[in-house]
């Protein structure tokens, strides 16, 4: 029974019946409106009947008076298949007909309806019949042809037994139906709840069945299927964060300990104190750098600034970076040169983009350097699409094989180790890019390097 | 200057209630955001300290309620929810300052100075600043020092007039960042650094009193060397 309890409540169930009622409702609705035509199509046919009834009898009045009329009904209902007479004097008394004699307030005035009525052998009124009544000489006699309405009532029957019984094996088929349809999608979603329930319990390398059929269920299993290899790559790239910051914390915290260590064995006067000190609010304030770099690579790659994004101009924001950076450069006996194009609007996030630019530019200045000084080219273009950022040096460059891995958090190359840094610039460019729905690539500037941070473009 | 730190770290309260008296303000403490309101509703504090999460009453919160009755005696939030998006929203909500914590205490001291000498509220912005003989004119944009005019850049116009509108104070780097260039991002490198050595070079270079100071550890200010 729990399987059936659990039938009732599947969405199959539920739209397998509302799809009942809804379709007994319909037919119903078709049903009862053809019974409704037909009766009125044969109302129409018995009224006409009548009245070409009533035509003949009153012209045979007009020939013979009462007492041919009388004599017309006595034959007319000798007839087989004869329609329903009555002849009654003003106090509603039979003078001739084939039926009972009716109640004189009955067919006091002239007109048509239905009423029921007696043959004239039966005592007892329980037949039907559409009659008309007409009235003689001012109400002297009172004329009543009307028709059995046995027929059409027959055709009613008929009707309401074949709406009756078609309503009957729409509930069965839709029942059955509904159950063979709920009972498959149980058996699939029941398949995707236990391979779910295995993942939920830790096992990330599971995956949802997908039949190959390419029905809704397989694009459900698929999708979700992307979701957990997402979820699997955001764990390890957690699990990877927080490996790298235990290991890469350990260096500048040791340092701090020794220093602490250090001063307090050697250390003589206030001033070695204050040395020492000041050197280890140093190391601290690069730790704090670390943690927030981290954080903001973690929250651009969970999304988190996704509601902080506004209309940006690339250009502008560009060039304001670099202009940020251009006594850098000059300090370092470089050349800046920044080449942008006008009304380059994105969507994003001015913060990080602009973060995401200083950091490609202090990059450059950094490294880009070579025996004459060194040139770094910073541009903005774009094309229909997208919007293509870039930061060109003429340094010693990054070769092919390295390219990717610099992207990663901590990895800093050979010969850049003795510099300043902690090798998350260009993970938190990367993270930007990805946030942005955009790439960053490295290229060869033959020789240097050229690094393209390319943003879709977006309306301002 | 009339401190009130509004802080439910008993620890980090204590040691900023002795840090600010050590430089010669007065500090007072409230442990909860309703404690907070309480004391700061008469507005005699020169500038608020609010931690963002406080029990009873949210630091935000305590503020749009002050705001609410017309106090605005400055409030400097202190946050450990340092993005910018958060820094926003503090800002949105009536506060004047944001620093995320972990933070230097020299940044917290300099910006809450700067801060509290903004007080006289509604007082419209002189249009001359003065420090020793270097002189700006806001109006013609324009800087001299011994009457000789200094060729500045637009941006280090804006440099200069920041020192100047906080003579005598200390000026945070980061402060320099966000409020001459409106960014609130990690530079990597000395990039303020530079842009002031080169500030430096056009007002002090020649002249027999430096006016540029560099505070160590802390940042810069600009002082008649005089005093």
């Amino acid at each position: 029974m729990t399987a059936l309890g659990k039938l009732f409540r599947t969405t199959a169930f539920k739209l397998a019946l509302l799809f009942l009622v809804v379709f007994g409702i319909g037919s119903g609705l078709v049903l009862g409106r053809v019974a409704l035509s037909v009766k009125g199509l044969l109302d129409d046919q018995i009224a006409q009947v009548i009245d070409a009834e009533i035509n003949g009898l009153s012209e045979q009045y007009a020939l013979g008076g009462v007492r041919r009329l009388t004599a017309t009904i006595e034959r007319r209902i000798r007839e087989p298949g004869a329609s329903l007479y009555l002849l009654a004097n003003a106090a509603g008394e039979r003078l001739a007909g084939n039926i009972a004699p009716l109640p004189v307030d009955r067919i006091a005035r002239a007109g048509a309806g239905e009423t029921r009525y007696a043959r004239a052998d039966e005592t007892e009124a329980k037949r039907f019949t559409l009659m008309r009544v007409v009235l003689i000489r001012g109400g002297e006699f009172r004329l009543v042809v009307g028709r059995d309405l046995e027929e059409r009532d027959r055709l009613r029957r008929v009707m309401g037994r074949a709406l009756v019984s078609s309503l009957f094996w729409l509930a069965v088929i839709g029942v059955v139906g509904g159950l063979f349809v709920a009972f498959r999608v149980l058996r699939r979603v029941d398949a995707m709840n236990a391979t779910a329930g295995r993942i939920m319990a830790g096992d990330l390398a599971e995956r949802l069945p997908v039949a190959g059929s390419n029905d809704e269920f397989d694009r459900l299993a698929t999708n979700l299927n992307a979701m957990i290899a997402r979820i699997g790559e955001l764990l390890a790239g957690m699990r990877e964060v927080s490996d790298n910051i235990a290991h890469d914390l350990k260096t500048p915290l040791t340092r701090l300990r020794n220093r602490a260590e250090e001063a307090l064995r050697t250390a003589r006067d206030e001033k070695d104190y204050r040395a020492a000190l000041e050197r280890m609010i140093e190391e601290s304030d690069g730790l704090i750098r670390i943690f927030n770099a981290l954080l903001m690579i973690a929250r651009a790659e969970a999304g988190a600034w996704r509601d902080a994004m506004a209309p940006l101009d690339v250009g502008e924001l560009v060039s304001g970076v670099a202009e940020l950076y251009e006594p850098v450069a000059e300090e370092a006996g470089m050349r800046l040169d920044v080449a942008v194009e006008s009304g380059l609007s994105a969507r994003g996030n001015r913060e990080l983009v602009s973060q995401a630019v200083a950091n490609l530019l202090d990059n450059a200045l950094k490294y880009g350097a070579n025996g004459q000084g060194g040139e770094v080219t910073v541009s903005a273009r774009g094309d229909g699409q997208e919007i293509a950022i870039v930061v060109a040096d003429r340094g010693p460059g990054v070769a092919p094989a390295d390219r990717a891995r610099v992207l990663e958090r901590f990895v800093r190359l050979e010969g850049s180790r003795s510099r300043p840094g902690f090798g998350l610039g260009l993970s938190l460019v990367a993270a930007v890019a990805r946030l942005h729905g955009g790439k960053l690539e490295l290229a060869d500037n033959a020789p240097g390097l050229k690094v393209v941070l390319t943003l879709p473009r977006g309306a301002a | 200057m009339r401190l009130l730190i509004i802080e439910d770290d008993a620890e980090a309260a204590a040691y900023l209630v002795k840090a600010f008296r050590e430089a010669g303000h007065t500090a007072e403490h409230a442990a909860d955001g309703l404690d907070g309101y309480d004391r700061a509703r008469d507005g005699r504090h020169d500038v608020l300290i609010v931690d963002r999460m406080l029990p009873k009453m949210d630091g935000l919160a305590m503020i749009g309620a002050l705001r609410a009755q017309d106090i605005d005696t400055p409030a400097l939030i202190l946050s450990a929810l340092g993005q910018v998006d958060d820094r926003v929203k503090g800002l949105r909500a009536g506060g004047d300052d944001y620093l995320a914590k972990p933070y230097a205490f020299s940044e917290l001291l300099a910006r809450v100075e700067a801060l509290g000498r903004r007080k006289p509220g509604g007082a419209s912005e002189p249009t001359h600043y003065r420090v020793g003989d270097l002189e700006l004119d806001r109006l013609a944009h324009t800087a001299t020092r011994n009457g000789e005019e200094i060729a500045l850049q637009p941006r280090e116009y804006r440099l200069l007039e920041f020192l100047m509108k906080h003579a005598g104070q200390v000026v945070t780097r980061t402060m320099l960042l966000e409020s001459v260039w409106d960014y609130h991002f990690d530079p990597q490198t000395n990039v303020i650094d530079v842009h002031i050595s080169r500030l430096r070079a056009k007002i002090d270079k020649g002249q027999a009193t430096p006016l540029l100071h560099t505070v160590r550890g802390a940042g810069y200010m600009i002082r008649d060397g005089a005093r």
